[in-house]
């Protein structure tokens, strides 16, 4: 059973939901990363979703724009973020790590080389917001199944019935259930409609679902808690990482303190 | 890598997912793809229906002034002294520039599917306009994104959409040029898309946007083949169009690709000079990669990160190209070259001055081309060069490089 799998499997025995943060490889500076993600999985992470840093992330709002900005000013590559990932397995073989971003670091990189790279740093999955599964089929499918590596797809509110199938079918690890129509770090979320989503994906699956976009609080993550397997964070982390451009050093402890208190919201 | 294929099989592309042979396709988060496969659906079904074709082509001809005139440059011609050069005057459209043609299509499409919002993203500000002008006309609401760079550079268009009624909203992220505000006006998409209706404004993004602006523009290549055969007997040699997401190019080709003895060139921003890496050539100078919903060629650096873009013409400032011509280019029935700043400004001046026609800077690089072109084929050829717009909304960028104040 690979990583993801086993994680979902001890949570769910334990009653208990996946606490999913995302952060920006690279951001604000290449030496931020690995020690905040040890800090994350340490307040009581259980997946970590690494962002690669693209130029032009469409689907994303001005925070993890910024966070792009300002780790490709230290000239964060993809193959960087490899680095991190394997650095971060020195001392945690058991958290899965997600990779998120966008396609064009990876296709110039060759899917068949990034999946195998990938997979040799100790990466379990990626997400990649521009590549539906029609773009996927055939190589980039291939390349990740033949590493091992799972492909977590998005769903989102605007996902009629008959491609929520097709979606489940092809995802692996997880689904990334959006659970807004925006961008990331836009308006909050409404529990029921989620719930009411959730009750048609789970007509046609039976992988986890994670509950991402809108996400903002204890209040917010408990409430996901309590409708989905997974709860994925990213633009408060983000911001509170912004605010520490110039304290870098605190950036660990702060960004962790955040997530304690969602995992505590969560398990209460 | 060149694809082996015949022309027929060309001129049939896009397949059903949107792919021009490795190009194209649907590269977009999952929150678009219901509205991209509903605009598909729609806009398959309007494109056969009688009514809609006929209410398309009553707006070229009665509210953009269809068609437009292939004009025999006999003085740039005499210039030259070499092919003829004919200039296909969509200049002289309502709102200046090819755009209209398109914008009136989608904004039909926006109306017929009852959506009381347009968006759209531009950076010359001709597309814009276009866009604010059907948006008046049509009572829709409209907000036109627009680079903060290009904003300074073409003031004279952001008033005009303002008077129009649209709302112009100045993008400072990034390289704050258009393909920043193609982002924000996908942002803006993803949020809004009940009620939306994205308006693109060049034949690339995700499908079914590249096929369908092809064909609203290919009314120029339709005219221009039946105005050529009219006025000079024969098919032209050659056919110029300056490329910047390739609206007007593809417009232009589209109805030639089946005439194997009709050369096609695509004319690229080559900036400062594309050895100096200060350009907007991704056909001449970049390699294929996904953006804005597409794979196409872009400029990246080899870590797949897009590159920043240098032209002298706002409209041309981009680092991607519409899928269409990366196919194009690749099985070699069409040919991109590259202008730069200084080339293209010398063709403003040499046309406004020998013809008084005052082309658009994008055009101008066309011109340009053509002039190099012309020099080196007979006077008994015919180069067919797409006059996509015309110069007014870029008096004060050549009053500029002239050190004046206007
Ligand atoms: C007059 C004119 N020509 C050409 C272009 C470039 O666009 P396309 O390559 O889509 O024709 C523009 C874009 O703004 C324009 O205004």
């Amino acid at each position: 059973m690979n990583r993801i799998a086993a994680c979902f499997e001890r949570l769910k025995e334990q009653g208990r939901q996946a606490l999913i943060p995302y952060i920006t490889a690279g951001d604000p500076a290449p030496g931020a990363t690995v020690p905040t993600m040890h800090a994350m999985v340490e307040a009581g992470a259980d997946i970590i979703e690494l962002g690669i840093p693209f130029s032009d992330p469409m689907a994303d709002g001005p925070t993890i724009q910024l966070a792009c900005e300002r780790s490709l000013k230290h000239g964060t590559r993809l193959l960087d973020v490899l680095d991190m990932v394997k650095t971060f397995r020195e001392k945690d073989q058991e958290t899965p790590v997600v990779l998120m971003g966008y396609l064009n670091p990876v296709e110039v990189l060759g899917y068949g080389a990034f999946a195998e790279q990938a997979a040799a740093a100790g990466v379990d999955g990626a997400l990649i917001v521009d590549l539906p599964p029609e773009e996927a089929e055939g190589e980039f499918d291939q390349a990740m199944k033949a590493n091992g590596l799972d492909i977590i797809y998005l769903l989102a509110p605007t996902t009629e019935e008959s491609r929520i199938e097709q979606v489940c079918k092809a995802g692996s690890g997880y689904l990334y259930y959006v659970s807004v129509k925006g961008v990331t770090g836009s308006a909050s979320l409404d529990v029921q409609a989620v719930a009411d989503k959730l009750d048609v994906v789970r007509k046609y699956t039976n992988l986890p679902v994670g509950v991402g976009f809108g996400i903002k609080d204890a209040e917010s993550a408990k409430a996901v808690s309590e409708v989905a397997e997974g709860v994925i964070v990213g633009s408060v982390l983000v911001n509170k990482i912004a605010s520490l451009v110039q304290q870098q050093d605190e950036i660990p402890a702060q960004v962790s303190a955040i997530v304690a208190e969602l995992r505590t919201a969560m398990d209460a | 890598m060149p694809i082996k294929t015949d022309l027929s099989t060309i001129a049939q592309m896009p397949d059903e997912r949107g792919h021009f042979g490795p190009y194209g396709g649907r590269f977009v988060s999952e929150t678009l793809m219901a509205a991209l496969k509903q605009l598909e659906e729609t806009y398959e079904r309007l494109w056969r229906d009688p009514d809609f074709q006929a209410e398309f082509d009553r707006d070229l001809a009665h509210y953009v002034g269809r068609p437009s005139p292939l004009y025999h440059a006999v003085h740039l011609t005499e210039l030259c002294g070499g092919a003829q050069i004919y200039l296909k005057r969509e200049d002289l459209n309502h709102t200046g520039a090819h755009k209209v043609n398109n914008t009136i299509g989608q904004a039909l499409l926006a109306k017929y599917t009852g959506k009381p919002r347009v968006i759209a993203e531009t950076g010359a500000g001709q597309h814009g306009v276009a866009s604010a002008t059907v948006a008046a006309r049509l009572g829709l609401e409209c907000q036109v994104y627009m680079g903060a760079e290009d904003v300074q550079r073409q003031a004279l268009n952001v008033y005009r959409m303002k008077l129009l009624g649209a709302e112009v909203i100045s993008v400072e992220s990034g390289t704050r040029t258009l393909k920043d505000a193609m982002n924000e006006a996908m942002r803006d998409w993803v949020t809004n898309v009940d009620d939306t209706f994205y308006i693109i404004g060049t034949a690339a993004g995700p499908h079914p946007y590249p096929k369908l602006v092809r064909d609203f523009q290919s009314v120029i290549g339709r005219e221009a083949r039946a105005q050529c055969l009219e006025q000079a007997g024969r098919l032209p040699d050659a056919l110029v169009a300056c490329v910047g997401g390739g609206s007007n190019a593809i417009g232009l080709f589209h109805p030639f690709i089946e005439d194997g003895d009709v050369r096609m060139v695509g004319v690229e921003a080559g900036g400062y000079g594309v050895e100096s890496g200060q350009h907007a050539a991704p056909l001449t100078a970049g390699r294929p990669g996904v953006l804005h919903g597409n794979r196409t060629y872009l400029m990246e650096d080899d870590a797949g990160q897009i590159l920043g873009t240098h032209s002298v013409s706002a409209g041309l400032d981009y680092p991607g190209v519409g899928p269409e011509h990366s196919y194009l280019k690749d099985t070699g029935r069409a040919e991109y070259v590259a202008i730069n700043d200084d080339e293209a400004m010398d063709a403003f001046r040499t046309l406004t001055r020998v013809e008084g026609i005052m082309p658009a800077i994008e055009s101008s690089h066309a011109v340009a081309h053509a002039m190099k072109m012309a020099k080196e084929m007979d006077k008994d050829q015919i180069i067919v060069v797409n006059l996509s717009g015309r110069g007014d909304k870029d008096i004060h960028t050549v009053a500029q490089l002239d050190g004046i104040q206007v």
